[in-house]
């Protein structure tokens, strides 16, 4: 086997990856931390105040990171979910379960923080907008995964039902991404381009992709946190399970 | 620093929006930590039934 294949098949493995998932996660959070320190600071000192929007445009910096955040997640679950159900990989369908939760949250915050940008720049909280609806439908996909997985019993049963369901959902992605572009509603299209010129000043833009660059990372970190949480349930009554109870494992 | 505050009148908005933002995630951070005490007090109680069975 080749050592990139080899590296795989160790860190699926529930005792490697508890172990080093739990050795990077202080490292995760704490660059998140930072990264997200200094993306506000940037965002909400050193950048000038928009000329037509003012201050209010600064509610950019938690909802555009937030925003790309959850297509990520969701992408992340269901590119898990299909490894899951179709090599019946532990690991992936804990990842996958661990992912739904933190997309729900970020889906959450970009809903609320962009109904509060829609009210002054806008004039209304809420519309059904094309981007806005197709958003609300991700966070109930979100919902879905969540409550299909805890409604079945066997853990790894309602992992793979819950994966299925994650991977059907994908079809709304591009509804997510491209209803700007498709409908002519009330959300503006896309600012920030990877592949075009952006129309938005350096000073406004790097605190942007610093904050996406720690909503990323405390996306990883959270999801590890969870992984782990998971594989000690799901694992329980396996011995490297038991190892980690110093003590009282000594008779088990 | 009052300007600051004052965030040239959108003060509700966007304090509230970086509000949102912080609490949700602290709650999500929180969330792992809290689950796993649970899991680990479960297991606990586990390896004691099953030491209180054994002859």
């Amino acid at each position: 086997m080749n050592p990139f294949v080899l590296w795989f098949h160790k860190f699926g493995s529930p005792p490697y990856f508890y172990r080093v998932a739990g050795r990077w996660l202080p490292w995760l959070y704490a660059l998140a931390l930072v990264t997200g320190v200094g993306g506000f600071y940037g965002g909400l000192v050193m950048a000038p105040a928009d000329y037509q929007q003012g201050d209010s445009f600064r509610i950019i910096y938690v909802h555009v990171p937030c925003a790309w955040m959850i297509l990520f997640a969701y992408l992340f679950m269901a590119a898990n979910g299909l490894i899951a159900l179709v090599w019946r990989i532990k690991l992936s369908e804990t990842l996958a379960m661990a992912a739904a939760p933190v997309g729900a949250a970020f889906t959450f915050i970009t809903l609320v923080t962009g109904s509060l940008w829609g009210k002054p720049t806008w004039g209304t909280f809420w519309s059904w907008d094309a981007r806005l609806t197709s958003e609300l439908v991700l966070l109930f996909l979100y919902f879905g995964v969540i409550g299909l997985y805890r409604s079945i019993e066997d853990a790894r049963q309602a992992a793979r039902a819950a994966a299925f369901l994650a991977l059907v959902g994908v079809v709304n992605l591009p509804i997510v991404h491209y209803s700007v572009v498709w409908w002519n509603t009330l959300h503006q299209a896309q600012t920030v381009s990877f592949t075009g010129q952006s129309k938005i000043s350096p000073s406004m833009l790097w605190p942007l992709l610093m904050l996406a660059f720690a909503t990323h990372v405390y996306f990883f970190a959270s999801l590890l946190a969870r992984a782990r949480v998971a594989l000690l349930t799901l694992e329980s009554g396996k011995d490297w399970v038991r190892g980690l109870l110093p003590g009282e494992a000594a008779h088990g | 620093m009052a300007e600051f505050f004052a965030m040239g009148g959108y003060a509700a908005y966007v304090w509230t929006a970086y509000a949102v933002f912080a609490l949700t995630l602290l709650a999500d951070a929180c969330a792992p930590l809290l689950q796993r005490r649970r899991a680990l007090r479960e297991l606990r109680g586990r390896i004691k039934r099953e030491a209180a069975r054994r002859p």
